[in-house]
């Protein structure tokens, strides 16, 4: 049996529906990201979850038991909010030791719960400072200690790491995977982060318009998303918009104006005259000065318009005759070389028909 | 390398000298208003309560000079007065009362509504805070003699009041002319006072952190106790302080709907100038009761901070 349970759940505003029969199973000891754009309804789904909220319909249940209506307070659930939340007029170890005060702990357990709490964030000796003293990664460390100091069965995070610098939040990422390996508690991880999603997730549900539109591990979701969405959204993906004319098995071709037929794979099934898109991810594109056309690959031709060198990978932009652009990506591997190409040099492009996914409008 | 370290240390020091320049240009002009209209009369009082009264009342004079050399006529008789003289000390006790009672009462009705309007939607956030200060449109002395009408004896107010009293076999008593009177009229004008700090402070809390509370497992009593009310102390000690300090040394609303029952000090002090043309001994009494607010109001702002700091 699943942990945490949402069955059916919607929540609207007015005429705007936030969340919109939500069905999801998270099990015990997951780290699981709610993934999508600003406004897809995923902060919505953990205000539920945390009990701020309740569904106008659907249940959810933690451990079998419903918890639809039960307060925030009554809940084995506690959140780490994006502004961390931190009681300005406590100490550190005062708003570590908060839930446990409230739950009438005994004094003398308190005391020595809250430094092994503190030690568990690397905050030792931070104790007697004030939160507003704090940087703004400690502050993290506070609110997630404090968060997990009596252990609840489900901890929700809303993007808990958005305020803080690159750096320190690649640093906050490895410590949140290293935390929930150590505590066991199951994560639910909000974000618009979909690099922070891959990276942290045994598992993502990508959410759009108050939908889950995807649910599965991260290597699945980016490399077979099921919509335009999920391939737009995640990663960066080239998309040509076309219609299916043959089809045999999971292999079909599409026919793409200007571009004629091209060879494309489908998970989903098709039929001739349907219309969709080839969704084909750029470090999936070859590009080369010259490329022989080989059976079973997307051959294009076309010139270099703009290139983007990031240092470790250069995307290079190529305009193909019919004026569309489309992005390849090449790792800047070969040592003592700096650059392939220039803006206007004449490339091939290609990929296997297996690299390009067909999805329906 | 010193030379280079050297060169924005003078720029930055010629820069807040110049900022210093601007703040007393800013400040001065007000802080010289101050010490002319405030800190010297002050000062004049001070000295004046060590006087003795002149012959036609007033005050005579606290030194003179003549054939013998400069003379000191100073006493502390007036002090002394105040101190032996259990009227006096009975009517800093009963004022004392009535700005507390004042103040608490204010605190209790004005913090549910700055909340409200503090968590109100924006667009209605501004109508409520006008309605607050609406009162302030029409004059003090004015409210005050509605309120005479309110609490008069043909008011309605009254006669319920009174049937009430008679159903339990009371005679009929005066809400006018009465220390509840006082109160209420104490409590009316001081109201705005203590909502418009509350709702300051109160305006800037971050919703979250009472969400935060709850969900680590505080009830919502222990959420007010513990989250929201320590943090609105602030906003409780400045709102207080605006209410009990005027209340203390209230005067024209004792005035006019306290009658002789509900004297305060004010009136006393009032009546000293004025009706027995005893200056010094005003000033005394007047000091005295700038000290008793300033002690209250320190002890008060010590206690909450301490009582906070305890219960974090």
């Amino acid at each position: 049996m699943a942990l945490l349970e949402i069955r059916g759940a919607t929540r609207r505003f007015g005429n705007f529906v936030a969340v919109r029969d939500v069905n999801l199973e998270i099990e015990a000891g997951e780290f699981f990201t709610l993934l999508g754009p600003s406004g897809c309804g995923k902060t919505t789904l953990l205000r539920l979850i945390a009990g701020f909220d309740t569904p106008d319909e659907g249940r959810i249940l933690l451990d079998g038991r419903d918890i639809t209506l039960t307060p925030p307070e009554k809940r084995p659930v506690h959140t780490v909010f994006q502004s961390y939340a931190l009681f300005p007029h406590m100490t550190v170890a005062d708003n570590v030791a908060f839930p446990l005060r409230m739950a009438r702990v005994p004094r003398a357990e308190i005391g020595s719960r809250v430094a092994q709490a503190l030690r568990d964030v690397q905050l030792a000796g931070m104790g007697e400072r004030l939160p507003q003293e704090l940087s703004g990664g400690q502050k993290q460390r506070v609110a997630i200690a404090r968060a997990l100091i009596d252990r609840p069965r489900v901890l929700l995070l809303d993007e808990p790491l958005a305020a803080l610098d690159l750096k320190l939040r690649e640093q906050m990422q490895l410590e949140l995977i290293t935390l929930q390996r150590l505590v066991g508690i199951t994560f639910v991880y909000v974000t618009h982060d979909q690099g922070e999603a891959l990276a942290l997730s045994h598992r993502i549900g990508v959410m759009d318009a108050g939908r889950i539109v995807q649910l599965g591990a991260p290597d699945a979701i980016y490399e077979f998303p099921e919509t335009r969405f999920v391939a737009d959204f995640i990663g960066t993906c080239n998309l040509l918009e076309g219609t299916v004319r043959t089809l045999a098995g999971t292999r079909l071709t599409l026919e793409v104006a200007g571009l004629g037929e091209l060879a494309a794979s489908t998970r989903a099934p098709a039929q001739a005259g349907d219309r969709g898109v080839l969704a084909v991810r750029p470090e999936k594109v070859r590009i080369a000065a010259q490329i022989a056309p080989t059976p079973g690959e997307v051959h294009l031709r076309g010139v270099v318009h703009d290139q983007l060198y990031l240092g470790d990978v250069t995307v290079y932009k190529v305009q193909l005759a019919d004026g569309r652009l489309l992005e390849a990506l090449l790792p800047n591997s070969a040592a003592g070389v700096v650059k392939f190409f220039e803006v206007g040099d004449h490339v091939d492009l290609a990929w296997r028909a297996e690299a390009a996914l067909f999805l329906h409008d | 390398m010193s030379i280079s370290r050297g060169v924005p240390k003078r720029r930055s020091s010629s820069m807040t000298s110049r900022a210093r320049l601007a703040r007393w240009a800013l400040s001065g002009p007000p802080l010289a208003f101050l010490a002319v209209f405030f800190l010297i009369p002050t000062l004049i009082m001070g000295l004046a309560s060590f006087g003795w009264p002149g012959q036609e009342g007033g005050l005579s004079p606290l030194w003179y000079h003549d054939a013998a050399g400069w003379h000191f006529d100073l006493t502390l008789g007036n002090y002394r007065d105040i101190f032996t003289l259990k009227l006096f000390l009975a009517l800093y006790l009963r004022s004392l009362g009535y700005a507390l009672a004042t103040t608490v009462c204010c605190l209790v009705g004005a913090y549910p509504l700055a909340l409200v309007i503090a968590r109100a939607r924006a667009r209605y956030r501004n109508l409520l805070l006008l309605l607050v200060i609406v009162p302030f449109w029409s004059n003090f002395l004015i409210r005050i003699y509605a309120w005479m009408i309110i609490l008069g004896p043909q008011a309605a107010l009254s006669r319920g009041v009174n049937a009430v009293l008679g159903l339990f076999g009371f005679g009929p008593t005066s809400l006018l002319f009465s220390p509840f009177a006082v109160l209420m009229g104490l409590v009316y004008v001081s109201l705005p006072f203590m909502i418009l700090p509350l709702y300051a402070n109160l305006e800037k809390h971050d919703p979250a952190l009472l969400e935060a509370a709850r969900d680590l497992g505080a009830s919502a009593w222990a959420c007010f106790w513990r989250v929201t009310f320590p943090l609105a102390v602030p906003g409780v000690i400045a709102g207080a302080t605006l209410v009990f300090i005027p209340a203390l040394g209230a005067f024209a609303v004792p005035d006019i709907l306290g009658g002789t029952r509900g004297i305060m000090i004010g009136n006393v002090i009032e009546m000293e100038f004025l009706q027995a043309r005893d200056w010094p001994f005003g000033a005394a009494l007047s000091i005295m009761l700038t000290f008793l607010a300033l002690g209250a109001t320190g002890l008060a702002a010590w206690a909450a901070r301490r009582g906070v700091k305890a219960y974090g």
